[in-house]
């Protein structure tokens, strides 16, 4: 039987982590749907419908989809759900909200946060902030699952999916979309950009993180945070990396005034490469570090700047 | 009106966790063994709503093994009123946990259960969102700020973009995210009176849920290990490093 695929998207462009959900969906096995439920997200159906190896784009255009409320999309994935052997979203805020009660509707188990699919029905999983890993067999009946993007590649482009249009399920009524307060940043999207900078509590102000922003600028790399960085209010909630915030994969971290807490290495471990500035010679970020620069970061990173504009960055 | 808060037992979040050599899972023995800490979170946040006369009664319950016990002891002595022990042996996946909570709450009949948003030690996400969907409630997951007025909560949520609020109607579910305040610590009076504190103590059969699990966990391993990393001395040469690395 067929996979759906719920997208992660703002209604206007398809989130990175939809095609790399698309790719363990294939692994699982085929025929692959994609569910596109917003408003006014037709455009966000087109760029699914491209995604090679999806068979179907299924679209609920409707307000009531527009901020992806828990309880609206999973009434309206339950009204599909008998169609699908599985049902996988990607492990975001929002995949993470609306997917548990999908699970529990249809009285069964969710596996979250997948890293792998060894077969169509045992996955690999991370567990206490990826100090384990946790390899589980589904039960019988229907899998919902959970996909931690970045340990999946993009499926690649050159699709051509028929859009169907899906009507909007009852609904349910309990919660409503109030206001939101976005973080606006023109630099990449922190979960798929290439190069990621982080800072910690060494940075000791909001205003130093302005440091960390002119190196991120030279080098087009996103901006992240360690937890005390972000309980100190140094920089807003949606930049903190790690075990309960945002999980990285990107080809290079630079962990800037970071000291390694296990929560944190839980979440960019994974990095291809991992360079780290830190003071304390003694700090654990140092252990996973593959370049590890025993400094003061206010005197490296004034440096690190004039550097790389020296070579042209 | 009455809160209720699950709480649950884990390895400390200080505790660097250890797999077993047969890969059945991870060293839990002589290991310090704490509240999970978005539960701690849950309970603070349910004492401040009775310090500011909006709940009348604080309810802990904890699934797990009998020391469980000692968890809704720290939430006793935070501030929850009462509790409630459901003994279970070995794992309990979220679904189970989420029915057994639906049989409490349709008996004891709150207007807010607050969770952790996830346990530190399966990291599931998904027993909150259970509860709310088995009791047909709305839910405010990850929360960051929590205002309640006229039968609704308006729950500020923690989500990758930012910040997202809801409005849901009560009763409801809402999980914590860590802003959402700072656990105090129990004051020695408060550890004393708590033990006074009754802790009911149930089966799940009481409740008529089936704890079996339902996935098969065929291993657990440690995580590929990274390769040891070096030492540079200045600025210069890590950009050089990086640069031969291909990382910039």
């Amino acid at each position: 039987m067929a996979t759906l695929v719920i997208a992660e998207h703002d209604n206007k462009t398809l989130n990175d982590a939809t095609a790399k959900t698309v790719t363990a969906a294939l692994l699982i096995g085929g025929p692959v749907h994609v569910l596109v439920a917003g408003e006014g997200c037709k455009p966000v159906a087109d760029l699914a419908a491209k995604i090679a190896g999806v068979e179907k784009v299924l679209l609920a255009d409707n307000a009531l989809y527009a901020k992806m409320i828990a309880e609206a999309m999973a009434a309206l994935i339950l009204s599909v759900a008998e169609s699908y052997d599985s049902i996988l979203a990607p492990a975001t805020t929002s995949g993470k909200n609306y997917l548990p009660r999908v699970a529990a509707m249809l009285d069964v188990p969710q596996i979250s946060e997948i890293l792998n699919v060894v077969s169509p029905d045992i996955f690999e999983r991370p567990i206490y902030a990826g100090n384990a890993i946790q390899t589980v067999q589904a039960a019988a009946g229907k899998k919902i699952i959970t996909v931690r993007a970045t340990a999946f590649a993009k499926a690649g482009a050159g699709g051509s999916a028929a859009i169907e249009t899906l009507a909007a399920a009852a609904d349910p009524d309990l919660s409503k979309f109030d206001s939101e307060a976005l973080s606006r940043s023109e630099r990449p999207e922190l979960t798929s950009a290439r190069i990621v900078i982080s800072g910690g509590r060494g940075l000791g102000s909001a205003e130093n993180f302005k440091l960390i922003d002119k190196i991120a600028d030279r080098l087009h790399a996103a901006v992240g945070a360690s937890r005390a960085a972000v309980d100190a209010g140094y920089v807003p909630n949606d930049y903190q990396v790690g075990q309960t915030g945002k999980v990285v994969a990107p080809e290079l971290y630079l962990a800037i005034g970071i000291s390694g807490a296990i929560q944190h290495l839980a979440g960019m471990k994974d990095s291809k490469v991992i360079a780290a500035i830190n003071k304390d010679e003694e700090a654990p970020i140092f252990q996973v570090a593959d370049y590890g620069l025993v400094a003061d970061l206010f005197q490296a990173l004034p440096e690190m700047d004039q550097e790389l504009a020296k070579r042209g960055y | 009106m009455k809160v209720l808060v699950p709480v649950k037992r884990v390895i400390d979040y200080n505790v660097k966790v250890r797999v077993k050599a047969d890969q059945t899972g991870v060293d839990l023995a002589n290991v310090k063994m704490s509240m999970n800490p978005f539960d701690e979170i849950a309970v603070e946040e349910a004492v401040r709503l009775k310090e500011k006369g909006k709940a009348s009664e604080i309810i802990a319950v904890s699934i797990g093994p009998a020391q469980a016990a000692e968890t809704i002891r720290t939430a006793l002595a935070m501030g929850a009123d009462r509790g409630i022990l459901v003994k279970t042996e070995g794992e309990v996946e979220p679904l189970a946990v989420a029915k057994i909570l639906r049989a409490i709450c349709e008996a004891e009949k709150p207007m807010l259960v607050i969770a952790g948003k996830q346990a530190i030690d399966d990291d599931a996400s998904q027993t909150g969102q259970m509860l709310a969907a088995l009791l047909g409630w709305g839910q405010g997951t990850f929360a960051h700020s929590l205002e309640l007025a006229d039968g609704t909560a308006r729950i500020a949520r923690e989500i990758d973009g930012g910040l997202q609020t809801v409005a849901v109607k009560l009763p409801a579910v809402m999980t914590t995210d860590l802003r959402l305040n700072e656990p105090r610590y129990a004051s020695l009076p408060n550890i004393m009176k708590a033990k006074k504190k009754p802790i009911e103590e149930k089966t799940p059969a009481d409740y008529g849920v089936d704890v079996t699990p339902r996935l098969k966990v065929l291993k657990v391993t440690e995580p590929a290990k990274r390769g040891r990393g070096i030492k540079v001395g200045s600025v210069v040469e890590l950009l050089d490093k990086l640069k031969a690395a291909g990382a910039i």
